[in-house]
């Protein structure tokens, strides 16, 4: 039967992903703009039918502690949260990093610094992809640009987790979190039992069976030789990471003579200024990275010679472009366009920049040619 | 075709939910939607406005400043919203939130007595649904046949008894919008 095309919010696409992923907990703390994220999973009350846990935590530090803990017994467990909630949990994610777990964060960003507004943001950028916690860690990042990306993550990003049993974050915003688009949702598939678990992650802390040694999760390791053993351990997965898990798309791409670099909600926007520019004959393309980290560092680079400069749209003071700068190795012009602190720009603001960016262009050309 | 629309007045008007009717009738007919309400702190009496976009092919940005089709239920939102009409395109009022109408002259305006309609009808909840009639009879963006089917998929099945009251508020928007 073919699947049922449904209306609905980011937010509650991603509830009703999780669920129909199989997961075994979330955990989380209500903030706008996320909350119909667990006001959904509440609505559709999934301990009734496929046992998932949903629990409104007293904090968003005692969520995402719940999270380590579920996730140390090899569960699908997640938690989603907005900017100020998601600094809370850095602590717990940089832990679980550390003990090498696997687990699903979501952040449907709001402007910020501080408590901010609720309006949408990309702001956390920086603390995602760069990592908000201590120490030398990274995490798979995905930016949904979406209502049907939204669900699709859920699956993709439990499924990177558990394949290199590292966190990983939806970074959304508000525009993607609070819209409706029709979505296609996943098929059920049913949670994993407990024999499935303890065959698949046998270092889950399950109850230590007969004759086997007891598995432990720590990230501590007082033993600073070790502990360099196990960071080596772990930039050797991120390595295996950025080769293997960068994913991005291109629109209007081909015979473009500017590129503009945006994710998530801007990168929608963008898409909309590419074809206003395309009607005015100005030749640019859309490079959307779907995966913040790893970034699509080697696409990027695939543009030199092909191209004459790049904007990056973000809904932040310029963060991916450090980026995307880093990229192209500082080759080719980068410029940045963006609104701060909740204001989402319309597509004409991002044409403007563009054409901007293109007369200045072509005014240094002009005067490195008289030189 | 592709339908750029903005919905825009006070918070507690229905401004979401008529927005909310309009996707989930273009979704009835195949269409691509998107509708993106203005989240803030909105609330009752405060400004609400709501971007609905319905098209054959896929949408870009779900974020505008240029609409085909705008309707506006009080001042702030004329204000905020009139210069944003393309030229030719739509825009419709309601007389009893407008004191000072639209004045621009490259666009086809028109008003609905929408709110006094409804209180003479004893029925101010279904405000909002004769709004949206009246914008079907100068822009049938989706079928009447669509929108009860997306009327009847957007409520809840407890207020379905509700539908006839609502296609006959349609119906009442349908007769009474009139050419500024």
């Amino acid at each position: 039967m073919a699947e049922e095309i449904k209306l609905m919010k980011g937010n509650e696409a991603i509830a009703h992903a999780a669920i129909r992923y199989g997961a075994d907990g979330y955990f989380g703390y209500p903030i706008t703009p996320q909350s119909e994220i667990m006001e959904t999973l509440m609505d559709e009350s999934p301990w009734e039918t496929t046992g998932m846990i949903v629990l409104q935590a007293e904090s968003e530090i005692a969520a995402a502690n719940m999270v380590y803990g579920g996730a140390a017994c090899g569960k699908r467990v997640m938690t989603s949260s907005s900017s100020p909630g998601m600094s809370l949990k850095q602590e717990a994610i940089s832990y679980m990093v550390g003990a090498e777990l696997p687990a699903l964060l979501v952040n449907v960003m709001r402007g910020g610094p501080g408590l901010g507004t609720i309006q949408p943001s990309q702001a956390d950028y920086f603390q995602t992809v760069k990592g908000g916690g201590h120490g030398d860690y990274k995490l798979i990042t995905l930016a949904p640009s979406s209502v049907q990306e939204m669900a699709d993550h859920v699956s993709l990003g439990f499924d990177l987790a558990f394949k290199y049993n590292n966190p990983v974050v939806i970074l959304s915003d508000g525009v993607i979190g609070q819209m409706m688009e029709k979505v296609v949702l996943p098929d059920f598939t049913p949670r994993k039992t407990e024999e499935e678990i303890r065959k698949e992650q046998p270092w889950a802390t399950l109850g230590r069976l007969k004759g086997r040694k007891p598995n432990i999760i720590t990230s501590l390791e007082l033993d600073s030789e070790k502990m360099e053993n196990n960071n080596l351990r772990f930039q050797a997965k991120f390595r295996k990471i950025e080769a293997a898990e960068v994913r991005y798309e291109e629109f209007s791409c081909q015979d473009a003579e500017y590129l503009i670099v945006a994710f998530g909600s801007a990168a929608r926007i963008s898409q909309k200024a590419v074809e206003l520019a395309r009607a005015k004959g100005i030749k640019v393309g859309l490079l959307r990275p779907i995966t913040l980290w790893p970034f699509p560092s080697e696409v990027l680079m695939s543009y030199l010679g092909k191209i004459k400069g790049i904007l990056t749209v973000e809904l932040n003071a310029g963060q991916m472009i450090e980026d995307v700068r880093l990229s192209v190795e500082c080759k080719i012009p980068v410029a940045h366009f963006g609104r701060l602190g909740g204001i989402v720009p319309a597509p004409d603001e991002v044409l403007d920049a563009l054409t901007k960016m293109i007369d200045k262009e072509d005014k240094q050309c002009i005067s490195k040619s008289k030189q | 075709m592709k339908y750029e629309t903005i919905i825009a007045g006070f918070g507690g008007q229905g401004v979401l939910s008529m927005g909310k009717i309009l996707a989930y009738s273009g979704l009835m007919e195949n269409k691509e939607v998107s509708w993106f309400p203005s989240y803030g702190p909105e609330q009752r009496g405060g400004t609400a406005n709501v971007t609905v976009i319905i098209s054959d092919d896929g949408i870009s940005s779900p974020i505008l400043n240029t609409y085909d089709i705008a309707i506006i239920l009080n001042q702030p939102s004329l204000l905020k919203f009139e210069a944003m009409v393309k030229p030719g395109g739509i825009l419709i009022y309601d007389d009893y939130g407008i004191s000072k109408p639209p004045t621009r002259t490259d666009i086809d305006i028109y008003h609905i007595d929408a709110m006094n309609v409804a209180v003479a009808d004893g029925n101010e909840k279904a405000f909002n649904m004769i709004v949206l009639g009246g914008m079907l009879k100068i822009c049938p963006m989706v079928s009447l046949e669509s929108v009860m089917l997306g009327l009847k998929k957007s409520l809840p099945e407890r207020h379905h008894k509700l539908l006839p009251m609502n296609e006959k508020a349609i119906m009442k928007g349908m007769q009474i919008i009139k050419k500024a």
